[in-house]
């Protein structure tokens, strides 16, 4: 009973080429090919012991592991963020075609929507006002409709763009603003925040269900920040070159690409920004994480000798305006970029010094953020309410929820190892819903309080 | 036996952290022990394990180390944590009341049935 056949089975080559079939699925990494292959190897020996040849245990074994591609399915479920990490997208891309004609069709429409407003007399020189308040209803709906489509949501899904339009369209336009109007102006600012929320809605594609999708769309806004810089900067070379080249040759486009070609194309840049993140998500090391990791120890050194030197100069009760504006939106960014640090973070790794470098940061923040709401109470208390006043207030409120949250569960991560992950998660996406509510009030109820002023 | 997807999923969680929680071992051996435990008639698709097991750990149930053990092999060993345990005596809990809410209803359907006979 000579076993050396002609088609002699080489185990170990077979093993091998089997870790290589099972490592092309992006959601699984070397250590889980390596758990698996362990696992087969043993299953191996156990069935050699049993009398099998090596190629009948090896066809078993690998049976008994099952179908890979539902085994890889699993992975993704469980380290959704390993997807935007990896080289290869594991489905092949057919409807690639298909992705780009969508993306294209609602990127005109978003172009065209910016010009309608012209059918009935407006038109972006004389009424400014029009455009700023109604221009994130332009574009943004448009994106949430990209992903309406992509995700399949059906009807339901539109009702709820249409209604959530109509209510803001509404609101921006048919409130009696004054003329000079601070609430108006917080109403734009405000705007962006809910309808990017609506946009994370249909992008989840399963209404914001489950922790694991909130994460991706935190991902992904954050990919988006950056890639709409990086094409807003290339449109504006583009635009500057055609300009200039037309100029040339004696004709002045100025005002056909002032009025037409930057506000259209950047409606339009707007959705299609939003394929490109998701396209490109499993191709490229993503940018977010990395300018996440840059910029949180220089961030933290500004807090904290900011801090300080607020602390020695006794400046700390009398801040003006100014200064209040200014800690406002550097908190805004602070809770930004602990935003990327958190959805970047490979859940299951071991707290490292960078997850001590981000409580320091949050610790940080949050007295920057104590010290912003003990001046602003000051101020509010001498001169009265107004909506700046309130809004902010509201805002630091909400940082001061928000960031107690982060040092509790970052300090809970540090102390209890990885365990501690899942919690902190859970905390992250679910503040994000109060930061909209509040953008709301912001929008609907502000200018009714302060009758528009 | 075939046990229905729906059932294997829900009792994957209980028997997994049963098991890890009779001491620190390694997928094979889980697999071995899910089997021996049901005399044969539980068999799990192997790889399906690794990703709940990755999913238990994600959730604090678990901590997973590598080891090189006797035979000289690389693997990944998981250990119970506290969290785990008190997530598995949850469960056993509310297993218990499912076993005795249907035991009892199959002692009722049997006691008919015997009754159905004498009837007859």
């Amino acid at each position: 009973m000579m076993s050396s056949s002609p088609n002699h089975f080489d185990l170990e080559q077979s093993i091998a080429q089997w870790r290589q079939f099972v490592l092309r699925r992006s959601a699984i990494l070397n250590d889980d090919a390596d758990e698996l292959e362990s696992h087969l190897r043993d299953q191996i020996d156990a069935l050699l012991t049993q009398g099998l040849h090596a190629d009948e245990a090896f066809l078993i074994a690998t049976k008994r592991i099952g179908n890979i591609e539902a085994v890889s399915q699993q992975f993704a479920e469980v380290h959704t963020g390993r997807l935007w990490r990896n080289l290869v997208l594991s489905q092949p891309h057919s409807n690639w075609l298909n992705d780009v004609l969508v993306a294209l069709c609602f990127a005109i429409a978003a172009a065209l929507l910016f010009q309608i407003p012209r059918l009935f007399g407006f038109n972006p020189e004389q009424h400014e006002w029009v455009y700023a308040r109604n221009i994130s209803l332009f574009c943004l709906p448009l994106l949430a409709g990209y992903w309406v489509v992509q995700r399949q949501l059906g009807t339901r899904a539109w009702w709820l763009i249409l209604g959530t339009v109509a209510l803001f369209a509404v609101t921006m336009n048919a409130y009696p603003w004054q003329p000079i109007s601070d609430t108006g102006d917080l109403a734009v600012l405000h705007l962006p925040i809910i309808l990017w929320f609506l946009v994370g809605i249909m992008y989840t594609g399963n209404w914001w269900q489950t922790d694991a999708r909130r994460m991706d769309f935190i991902r992904f806004s954050g990919e988006y920040a950056i890639y709409f810089v990086l094409i807003a900067i290339g449109g504006a070379v583009l635009t500057a070159m055609t300009i200039g080249l037309f100029s040339f040759i004696g004709f002045d486009i100025e005002i056909f690409a002032q009025q037409w070609l930057i506000p259209s194309g950047a409606m339009g840049a707007v959705v299609i920004v939003g394929w490109l993140v998701e396209a490109k998500k499993g191709t490229v090391e993503n940018m977010a994480p990395v300018l996440a990791r840059i910029f949180t120890p220089l961030f933290t050194l500004l807090l904290v000798s900011f801090l300080a030197v607020l602390l020695i100069s006794g400046r700390a009760f009398d801040m003006q305006r100014e200064v209040l504006i200014g800690l406002d939106a550097m908190l805004i960014i602070v809770l930004g970029l602990v935003l990327y640090a958190v959805s970047s973070r490979e859940p299951t790794q071991a707290p490292s010094l960078f997850d001590t470098l981000q409580l320091l940061l949050v610790l940080a923040a949050l007295c920057v953020d104590v010290v912003a709401l003990s001046a602003m109470s000051d101020r509010i208390f001498a001169m009265g309410i107004t909506p700046n006043r309130l809004a902010a207030l509201g805002e630091n409120l909400i940082l001061l929820v928000s960031l107690s949250g982060y040092v509790w569960y970052y300090w809970g991560l540090i102390r209890a190892n990885h365990a501690g992950f899942a919690k902190l998660e859970r905390w992250q996406t679910r503040m994000v819903p109060v930061y909209v509510v509040w953008a709301a009030v912001v929008v609907l109820l502000l200018p009714i309080l302060f009758s528009f002023a | 036996m075939n046990l229905s997807k729906d059932l294997m999923a829900a009792s994957s969680t209980p028997l997994v952290l049963g098991v890890i929680a009779e001491g620190e071992t390694y997928g094979y051996e889980i697999v071995k022990r899910v089997e021996e435990l049901s005399g044969g008639e539980l068999q799990w698709t192997d790889g399906m394990l690794y990703p709940l097991l990755h999913r238990l750990e994600k959730q604090g149930f678990l901590i997973s180390r590598w080891h090189v053990g006797d035979s000289n092999r690389k693997r990944k060993y998981y250990a119970i944590t506290e969290e785990g345990r008190k997530t598995l005596c949850e469960q056993q809990q509310q297993w218990q009341i499912i076993n005795q809410a249907l035991n009892k209803i199959w002692r009722d359907m049997q006691r008919s049935d015997n009754n159905d006979v004498q009837f007859a």
